[in-house]
């Protein structure tokens, strides 16, 4: 065993949805799903503690959906992978809130018919994002990036890294997590 | 008392025991001799944390089934209430009751937490031989993931590699 458990590995690369200054002292990795309840008030929680942390943080997003437990997640995180690749992080970005933001609406809001809508939102092309799912053509992506959270400990969702250390304290507030953030060790 | 000092350690060989996997069927650990085996004590079934360790489990079913390992879930609960458990989480390995006399193997794995009157939340990984390889106790309230135990199964391989040159793990 080469690393303690609870360890982010492979680290934050070129590969990851990055919000934020690359030379920002804390980085701040999720592990979500886009269907899961919990990241979604999550998503709540953390435009005000970026905000807050300003230029010192950066946030990472990776795929961890359940797709036992949400059965929409899998297609979710593809989407948003097409969104990506079309159009750009931005895109990503805006496609990642789209989700978060109707995760509620009915429970067929995270249907392809609904992606593919919310991927026009976003600035993509919907029927490419359309073909995409069809084709699974981020499949191997997704799952890659479901392994990663797994082997570096990952206990459910969201799951949070700071600095490459399993968060395993509370991030339901915007005061306490802010604080948590600022007391890591950088 | 369930702490460090008293789990089981790697190098330990594993008590073997003979739990109640339905109301009318038992799983033994020696059924299993040959292949690894993943024990996971938790708590209790319905609690939200163990849920998402367990569910966790369920989703990565298919890595552990790489290494050939067999994944069984250990508890105090009765027979009947991991039935109700594992139907609502659709969980789609054994949970094993270690309901009567109460908490008897986790005692026995040194893992038993007696002002609470459940397991710890503890892992080990136990290989063919029936020897456990690694143990793991959980601080409480926090759900260990499955990183530890992939690495162990992936030593667990390893050393069989070694031990056979050239033969199938």
């Amino acid at each position: 065993m080469t690393s303690p458990q609870g360890t982010l590995r492979p680290p934050v690369g070129t590969d990851d949805h990055v919000l934020g200054p690359d030379d920002a002292p804390i980085t701040l990795v999720e592990y979500g799903d886009f269907q899961c309840p919990h990241c979604r008030r999550a998503h709540g929680v953390l435009p005000k503690v970026l905000k807050r942390l300003g230029p010192r943080v950066r946030f990472v997003f990776r795929h961890f959906p359940l797709a036992e437990s949400h059965p929409n997640a899998v297609h979710a995180a593809e989407a948003a992978e097409s969104v990506a690749a079309q159009a750009g992080e931005e895109a990503f970005w805006r496609m990642h809130d789209l989700m978060y933001d109707h995760q509620r609406d009915s429970d067929d809001s995270l249907d392809d018919a609904h992606l593919v809508r919310y991927a026009e939102q976003a600035g993509a092309d919907p029927a490419t994002v359309a073909l995409d799912l069809a084709g699974q053509t981020y499949e191997e992506r997704v799952k890659s990036s479901f392994m990663t959270g797994v082997r570096s400990g990952v206990n459910g969702t969201p799951t949070f890294f700071v600095n490459g250390a399993r968060f395993d304290g509370d991030w339901t507030r915007v005061e306490s997590f802010a604080a948590a953030l600022e007391e890591v060790p950088t | 008392m369930s702490d460090a000092s008293t789990i089981l350690k790697a190098g330990t060989p594993a008590p073997d025991f003979s739990l109640p996997v339905t109301p009318d069927q038992r799983i033994s650990l020696s059924d299993f001799r040959g292949r690894p085996v993943v024990l996971a004590f938790y708590p209790a079934d319905w609690s939200p944390v163990c849920g998402d360790q367990l569910a966790l489990y369920n989703e990565i079913l298919s890595e552990f089934h790489k290494h050939h390992a067999e994944l069984l879930g250990i508890s105090v609960d009765g027979a009947w209430c991991h039935g109700a458990y594992a139907s609502a989480r659709k969980l789609h390995f054994p949970l094993l009751s270690d309901f009567e006399p109460k908490g008897a193997v986790a005692r026995q794995y040194g893992v038993y937490r007696e002002r609470e009157g459940t397991a710890a939340r503890a892992l080990f990984v136990i290989d063919g031989d029936g020897i456990i390889r690694w143990s793991y106790l959980s601080p409480t309230g926090v759900n260990p993931g499955a990183d530890g135990i992939l690495d162990a199964l992936e030593s667990l391989d390893a050393g069989a590699h070694a031990a056979s040159p050239g033969g199938a793990a």
